[in-house]
């Protein structure tokens, strides 16, 4: 079993087409919706959470890819860079799923993407701006 | 003066620092030596206690000479990068405010706003060799002709270059949190609704002015680390009090203390000069301050040997009561319960965290230890102490 947590972009084309759901049909993955933003005839994004057997979850994102789903996993949409970071805590306090958090009692703050929902609340509320994310940008 | 088992000269340390043999450790590492040795073993043992604060400090600006032109100019109007400088000197002195907007800025009316780029930004890309683009207007007289003015300034081409800091190191600061039902964006940061969060800035056991909480060898001319280099606490900060509440360790209980601090920016580094972006309210910069607190009796030992579970501040509502100026606090805690990342109001679990980098402070605490041990940093006898300058005591 392996869980990841992927970056699901729809082209205009494939909007209405039910592809998320022969992932669970056809490949017996299980899906947990972290982000989604979806509009007719447009481009369209969604962040899941999969889950399931591993040659499974690579079948399955080989047909994502064979109707034009480009995928990737959510850590590549979203950076600190660390040696920018001048760990004050502030991204801590807006962060929903304790992605971003205070290592204590050393005070560092720690981005544990595994933990991250790509929400991109931190984005703006890291004073120094160190926190990057592609996610909206590049639907 | 009481009479003290342990007396030390600033002469005698700093003799000390020339000949190599000065001890000097962090203020984490004074609590336990204290704890272990008690006061007067520790002060017979120790020499300097070294502190550290890196926080996001409003009151701070760099007063500029941006060096004659031909022909000259009295500059009564200037843009950094679009970001308006005082102009209201000396005919070539300008003084660019950490927090100022460009004209542009939208604020808030998008809210809340993003406060992308401000005075504190400027500074910063000065200290990273970037050029910023002036732009000047004057109105022209018989001795300072030219009228107007574009063009780039790199901080080495600068005639000076002073990191002037108005208010910084306050010593001690509030936490915050808000009651209010909708999500609110401070200076404490982002606070939710019905106290879903609290906030809190300061270094607590290993920040300045709680090492010296009634300012005993803190004064003007205190050598300290500012933003990477020697700088001095040119007076009191604004708002300083000592006028205050404390505990019985001397501790203020709230706000009280605050530096007026200077120093060369040609001679800092922008890893201690940070501009922030802080939502929703605006533009400030991390300023990163070490002050070296001198061991000359057993009660210095006593005090620098603070830690954060004997140190409280109040809760204060940034939602209602902070923003209509009611002076009411809804608890006390210690630093150490803030620190642990939760407190208990109303009964209520509030997840709490900091915006002021304690992980930095310490790293300048020992940036300044390695300096004193190697010789690199005397401390400055202030030529008054902070209580001196409030109090009219004499010096």
């Amino acid at each position: 079993m392996i869980k990841k947590r992927m970056v699901l972009r729809f082209s205009k084309k494939t909007w209405n087409q039910p592809i998320v759901y022969r992932l669970v049909k056809e490949f017996d993955l299980a899906f947990n919706i972290l982000k989604a933003s979806v509009f007719p005839k447009e481009a369209s994004l969604m962040v899941l959470e999969i889950s399931g057997e591993e040659a499974e979850f690579d079948r399955g994102m080989a047909y994502l890819e064979s109707h034009g789903v480009i995928y990737e996993p959510l850590e590549a949409n979203i950076k600190k860079d660390e040696d920018r970071c001048v760990h004050c805590g502030a991204c801590a306090s807006v962060c929903p799923t304790g992605a971003l958090a205070i290592q204590r009692p050393e005070m560092y703050v720690t981005f544990d993407t595994g933990k991250c929902s790509g929400c991109e609340l931190c984005v703006k509320a890291c004073p120094p701006r160190v926190i990057t994310a592609t996610l909206s940008s590049r639907v | 003066m009481a009479s003290f088992k342990v007396r030390k000269t600033y002469q005698e340390i700093n003799e000390k620092i020339k000949k190599g043999n000065v001890v000097v450790v962090n203020a984490e590492e004074m609590i336990d030596i204290v704890e272990e040795k008690g006061a007067v073993k520790a002060a017979q043992e120790i020499d300097v206690v070294t502190t550290g604060t890196f926080g996001a400090m409003c009151s701070s600006g760099a007063l500029l000479n941006v060096g004659h032109t031909t022909p000259k100019m009295k500059i009564s109007r200037a843009k950094l990068n679009g970001v308006p400088a005082y102009c209201g000197l000396a005919a070539v002195d300008i003084y660019i405010g950490a927090s100022e907007l460009p004209d542009e800025d939208p604020r808030n009316t998008v809210y809340p706003g993003e406060f992308r780029y401000g005075g504190a930004h400027v500074i910063q890309d000065l200290l990273l060799g970037k050029p910023v683009v002036m732009e000047a207007w004057a109105y022209g007289t018989d001795c300072y002709p030219r009228k107007y003015i574009k063009k780039d300034l790199v901080l080495h081409e600068l005639r000076n270059a002073i990191l002037l800091n108005p208010r910084n190191a306050y010593q001690n600061y509030n936490c915050a949190v808000n009651s209010t039902s909708r999500t609110i964006y401070t200076y404490m940061g982002t606070l939710k609704p019905h106290f879903g969060n609290a906030t809190y800035s300061t270094a607590g056991q290993i920040s300045p002015l709680m090492n010296d909480p009634y300012f005993r060898t803190i004064g003007v001319g205190t050598r300290i680390f500012l933003g990477g280099t020697q700088g001095y606490v040119a007076f009191y900060g604004t708002q300083h009090t000592s006028d205050v509440p404390r505990m019985p360790n001397g501790i203020p209980t709230e706000g009280a203390g605050t530096l007026c601090v200077i120093g060369d920016l040609k001679q800092m580094d922008a890893r201690w000069v940070v501009a922030a972006s802080i939502q929703g309210y605006g533009v400030s910069m991390y300023v990163g301050i070490g002050v070296p607190i001198p061991i000359l009796n057993e009660e210095m030992a006593r005090f620098t040997a603070v830690k954060d579970a004997d140190i409280v501040t109040q809760i204060i509502d940034y939602g209602s009561d902070y923003p209509q100026a009611i002076n009411r606090s809804l608890g006390t805690v210690t630093y150490r319960d803030l620190k642990n990342g939760m407190i208990r109001l109303n009964g209520k679990e509030v997840p709490v965290t900091p915006m002021a980098s304690y992980p930095r402070a310490l790293e300048i605490s020992n940036i300044l230890k390695e300096e004193i041990r190697k010789g690199r940093f005397y401390l400055g006898e202030p030529q008054a102490t902070l209580t001196q300058l409030t109090t009219g005591e004499r010096v």
